[in-house]
């Protein structure tokens, strides 16, 4: 790896600040601009920069499942999330569900929640997946 | 239930793309589920047929958002005989894809992005919104490509390349007309535009636009003259691959034009059916044509599909109830056939060494059973009594006379000669003369020739059945054509008796 010192030594806060980033900007989403889709991109731009100064390899250990699984496990979060719309049979496909839990602030929980958790993961799995293989072209 | 039936054909093939990507360094798992997630799928899609018949159109609002605002999935006759068709190929190709090189292509991610294919196609076909048809047709758009450039060949990524190019310049085209038409009637929702479009004070801006997307979808079916892609990539691909193709993408493009021409654009038919008949009789003969130039069985087979789409406009572009019924009956009948012709051809590929007709030969006598389940789908393209083929020319060519449209009747009547010659010189190359060169010994296991015919079995069944038993194929059509030709039923179905308008619903 020829990266840089600073790059190398910077890169596990590189990481995990636009980590943190993004999983605010994914509840924030709740109510205000954000959500799932720009919380993956921060994520994953991330993890890029992650693969940029320590290697793939190290990115891929980092992530734990390849990012197929990631993106595998979005796509069924999300849609299960739909799949609670038919509490009621005749209610369309994602229509929403909500649920109070009856603790000291108003905390209201949403299957649009889950839906976006699933984009969010789908996010990263797709970029990451992209990414990695023109990088890894480049240095193979 | 009704609900769930309608969203099942999206949902299953979303599950299993989701589920084989996952399963990226396992083939064997992958093969498994996406048999049991196509046999699903071709199930629960007869269940929608059924009770689209018992119950008339299915309509739905995901999120229960109300119509004209949210994402509107409808299922019509024509739908759900367009996904029960869906359904009937991916089950088809997913057991045929089992067969001779199965490994190497659920290595290069065959599995993923199949049912992706199919995920784009089911969603086509049931979506009620025009932009949602535009994400779809990106859908398939994008597992198209990754399907056809499988092996990783020169070749493929060349005949990707120009596949890709042209479909996009395609969909840009559609984006366009999208943009257009929000900005005309100020909806996208396909019912609510119905209601508005005849209301439009700028026709001649509304006809533009409908012009934008009949290029798009004709680029997609592969009419005359944006017909170049399909040659030029189709024969490049392996043949489960290009068999899906053949059956489905054009396809797409057809349902697209029939269900736009008559549902929002039907007010304007004195402009658009004498267009969309010259593009459809320009079609048939450049189709046919380019078949009888060409000596390779993917390549005639590629050149037909152009021909036929030529039929399958008929409808659009008389606009009689007989005429659309002839054009729904040639879309059942014709997936099946060229799908099931694309599958022979892979057979005769392993048996025979080789899709150039001047290599094969003696096919009839080393393999008489490949000849008789390739002669039924070719005589049925052919449209020879009593196959499918020709209940499906006869309903159109009728409804041409009947329309006093005598030239177009003609040259489907010509054209029909013509496939008939270049069937006959597959059949004579290929099965009759005398094999030029001893063909290799065909290396395959039991299971993999158990996995190459059954499919072909099945189909080749199929187009018996419509051939022998064309009564409920053809009530069905005309009841099909019915409910396309009754635009007010649609809207109500999909809007309610009193829709919600914008500024209704914002104080």
């Amino acid at each position: 790896m020829d990266a840089s010192l600073i790059l190398r030594v910077s890169a596990p806060l590189l990481l995990w600040v636009p980590m943190a980033v993004s999983v605010y900007l994914l509840i924030r989403g709740h109510n205000a601009p954000g959500g799932g889709f720009v919380g993956g991109l921060v994520a994953s731009a991330g993890l890029v920069f992650y693969a940029i100064s320590r290697g793939q390899e190290a990115a891929l250990r980092a992530m734990r499942l390849p990012p197929a699984s990631w993106c595998g496990i979005g796509l069924l979060t999300a849609l299960g999330s739909g799949l609670l719309a038919w509490l009621d049979p005749s209610a369309g496909y994602l229509t929403h569900r909500w649920w109070f839990p009856d603790i000291s602030v108003t905390l209201p929980l949403g299957t649009a929640l889950v839906f976006d958790i699933g984009v969010y993961l789908t996010v990263i799995g797709t970029i990451t997946a992209m990414v990695f293989a023109l990088v890894g072209e480049e240095t193979g | 239930m009704r609900q769930f039936l309608l969203a099942s054909p999206i949902l299953i093939p979303l599950v299993a793309t989701a589920v084989t990507a996952m399963l990226w360094s396992r083939p064997a798992a992958q093969r498994r589920v996406g048999l049991v997630a196509a046999t699903l799928l071709f199930a629960t899609t007869l269940g929608l047929l059924g009770e689209v018949l018992s119950g008339g159109m299915v309509v739905g609002q995901m999120g229960n958002w109300p119509a004209p605002f949210g994402v509107t999935l409808v299922v019509d006759h024509l739908s759900a005989a367009m996904l029960v068709i869906t359904g009937l190929m991916g089950l088809a190709v997913a057991v045929y894809a089992m067969g001779p090189r199965a490994e190497e292509r659920d290595r290069a991610g065959f599995q993923p992005l199949f049912h992706a294919l199919l995920l784009g196609v089911a969603g086509a076909f049931s979506t009620g919104d025009l932009f949602n048809l535009y994400v779809w047709f990106e859908v398939m758009l994008i597992a198209s490509f990754g399907l056809l450039v499988l092996d990783r060949t020169r070749e493929q990524l060349d005949g990707g390349i120009r596949y890709v190019m042209l479909n996009l310049v395609g969909t840009t085209f559609f984006l366009l007309a999208v943009g257009l038409l929000y900005g005309l009637t100020g909806t996208l929702n396909l019912a609510d535009m119905a209601r508005v479009a005849p209301g439009v004070e700028n026709q001649g801006a509304l006809a533009a636009a409908a012009v934008l997307l009949l290029v798009s979808f004709g680029a997609k079916a592969a009419v005359f003259p944006l017909f170049n892609w399909l040659p030029a990539s189709y024969h490049t691909a392996s043949m489960p691959v290009a068999a899906i193709f053949a059956a489905l993408l054009t396809k797409v493009g057809v349902y697209a034009i029939i269900r736009v021409f008559t549902l929002v654009f039907a007010h304007d038919h004195a402009l658009f059916g004498p267009l969309v008949g010259a593009i459809a009789m320009a079609t048939m003969v450049v189709g046919v044509l380019g078949a009888a130039a060409h000596y390779d069985i993917r390549r005639i087979l590629s050149f037909h599909i152009i021909s036929q789409i030529g039929y399958m406009l008929v409808g659009v572009a008389l606009m009689t109830p007989l005429a659309i019924a002839g054009s729904v009956l040639y879309v059942i009948h014709h997936i099946v056939v060229k799908a099931n012709l694309f599958l022979v051809a892979g057979a005769v590929r392993q048996m025979g060494g080789s899709f150039a007709l001047a290599r094969l030969g003696g096919l009839w006598a080393t393999a008489p059973l490949l000849g008789l389940l390739f002669l039924i789908p070719a005589l049925s393209l052919a449209g020879i009594p009593p196959l499918s083929g020709f209940w499906g020319k006869l309903v159109v060519i009728r409804a041409g006379l009947e329309a006093e449209a005598f030239l177009l009747a003609g040259v489907a009547l010509a054209v029909g000669l013509l496939t008939l010659y270049s069937m006959i010189k597959i059949w004579n190359e290929a099965f009759w003369k005398a094999a030029p060169e001893p063909a290799p010994a065909a290396g395959w296991t039991r299971a993999q020739r158990l996995a190459t015919f059954a499919p072909i079995v099945l189909l080749c069944g199929v187009t018996l059945t419509i051939g022998f038993w064309a009564e409920p194929f053809a009530a069905f059509s005309i009841a099909a054509a019915e409910s396309l030709l009754d635009r007010e039923g649609y809207i109500a179905a999909v809007l309610g008796a009193q829709p919600t308008r914008l500024a209704e619903a914002v104080p």
